[in-house]
């Protein structure tokens, strides 16, 4: 049976992770690769990088760190953060990325989802929604949520997908941060009018949340960064609690 | 982990997008194997490993450039298709109508749009039958990412459910196959790689 999904996301700047983390058992904490390692070995599915500097300077780091990822841990991982060509994602892929995450780039010119699509296949491209509640709409923003657009955030996630894009990787602002959980209403909304899969991210702060995006949100996976880098929850224990819940997870 | 007989293990190289990934798999399993599209080296290997990843028409015609299409079918050493790997190896792919190698009598076909397309994720082998699977329990799980799926046969030696059963893995002679990617399939796929250089 297929399972649901549990994505820690790391932040990157400069090659290091920057979110505090305590992981007591690592030499270095701040080494994505260790982290990255340790996070495979407690039965985290997946992982996501996202570089939050993302400068030009800042690619060269990057691309050593991915290649490095990739040599050492064995599932796949996604890589995010001011990706905006096909050139861009070459690289990437290049360097052992499984899958790579656009997200302004693809609101400033939407054509480039079908072109890293054509060239390297929907599987390995994610496209990152940030949405947020406007005067009753749900309105994609960009630029790490801080700009608005007028684009519906609905109407953007089947364009995204018929574009060619292979999963949805969709944050709430609203939630993020807030650890009172998911946005499972606007996740099953999206989650179900959509073929492709739906990472919704934003809002974890308990383990009863993912059992509700899950079952309510209709999720395929769901991504959370504090609570797992602070050891609030624990994989293991989430994907107990999860199978004792009925809902199908990789142990 | 037992340790690997040294021997050489080929990686085909072609148009295909995870060979790197393959690679440092085998890297991770102290196995120092060769890329390469050259067909005395395939042939003169003791293992080769033909992965895949991408549109099966382009991988087919690229083949056939080359004329790796009939060294293929020829070979008699422990061969091992991943992913697209495994479809190659069948006789016909819905995926632009395209002929395959023809080494597994059977068909490969689109999954119905019931659920979502493509099937991405982890999912678990049922009924493992064989050397590939030694070491694993009944629970090990793979990752998968394919719109594309093997239809079940007598070749069939694991078989994996969404919507319906299809071959997770297929065996006829020196041929193996595998839809998962086991470069990405944590501990499972490595067992099952380490399993396979050691048939």
């Amino acid at each position: 049976m297929l399972t649901k999904r549990i994505i820690p996301c790391l932040d990157i700047k400069e090659g290091r992770t920057v979110k505090g983390v305590n992981f007591v058992d690592l030499r270095d904490a701040g080494d994505p690769v260790e982290l990255a390692a340790a996070y495979a070995l407690e039965g985290a599915d997946e992982l996501v990088f996202l570089d939050i500097t993302a400068t030009v300077e800042n690619r060269k780091t990057l691309i050593e760190l991915v290649t490095k990822v990739a040599a050492t841990i064995n599932i796949p991982f996604t890589v995010g953060g001011g990706i905006s060509s096909v050139a861009d994602v070459s690289a990437l892929l290049a360097a052992g990325a499984d899958k790579i995450s656009i997200n302004s780039a693809a609101v400033k010119r939407p054509e480039v989802i079908d072109e890293m699509a054509a060239e390297f296949g929907s599987q390995c491209v994610v496209v990152a929604i940030d949405t947020r509640y406007v005067h009753g709409k749900h309105l994609v923003h960009t630029h790490g949520g801080r700009q608005a657009t007028d684009l519906d955030t609905i109407q953007w996630a089947k364009e995204v997908a018929d574009r060619g894009a292979g999963e949805i990787l969709l944050t709430s602002m609203d939630h993020d941060g807030t650890k009172g959980g998911f946005a499972d209403e606007l996740t099953a909304e999206i989650s179900a009018s959509l073929s492709i899969p739906v990472i919704a991210s934003g809002g974890a702060g308990s383990m009863e949340h993912f059992k509700d995006v899950f079952t309510k949100g209709k999720a395929d996976a769901a991504l959370a960064a504090s609570i797992f880098h602070f050891k609030e929850i624990s994989i293991p224990d989430l994907k107990a609690y999860l199978r004792t819940s009925e809902i199908s997870v990789r142990i | 982990m037992t340790q690997v007989d040294p021997m050489s293990t080929v990686i085909i190289k072609y148009n295909s997008g995870n060979v790197h990934s393959v690679d440092l798999a085998l890297k991770r399993l102290g196995v120092q194997a060769e890329l390469t599209d050259d067909p005395e080296k395939i042939k003169s290997a003791d293992r080769v490993i033909f992965p895949g990843q991408g549109e099966a028409s382009t991988a087919m015609r690229y083949l056939k450039e080359r004329k790796l299409d009939t060294l293929i079918k020829e070979l008699k050493q422990p061969f091992f298709g991943v992913c697209l790997g495994q479809q190659l190896l069948c006789e016909h792919t819905e995926e632009n109508d395209t002929t395959c190698l023809g080494i597994f009598p059977i068909k490969v076909k689109k999954f119905p749009a019931i659920e979502k397309v493509p099937h991405v994720g982890w999912n678990d082998l049922l009924e493992m039958k064989g050397p590939l699977f030694e070491g694993l329990t009944d629970a090990s799980f793979v990752y998968y990412v394919h719109s594309y799926y093997v239809e079940l046969s007598e070749y069939t030696i694991a078989k994996t459910h969404y919507m319906l059963d299809f071959s997770a893995l297929l065996q006829k002679d020196n041929f193996w196959a595998m839809q998962a990617h086991p470069e990405k399939s944590g501990s499972v796929g490595a067992r099952i790689l380490e399993n396979f250089l050691k048939l």
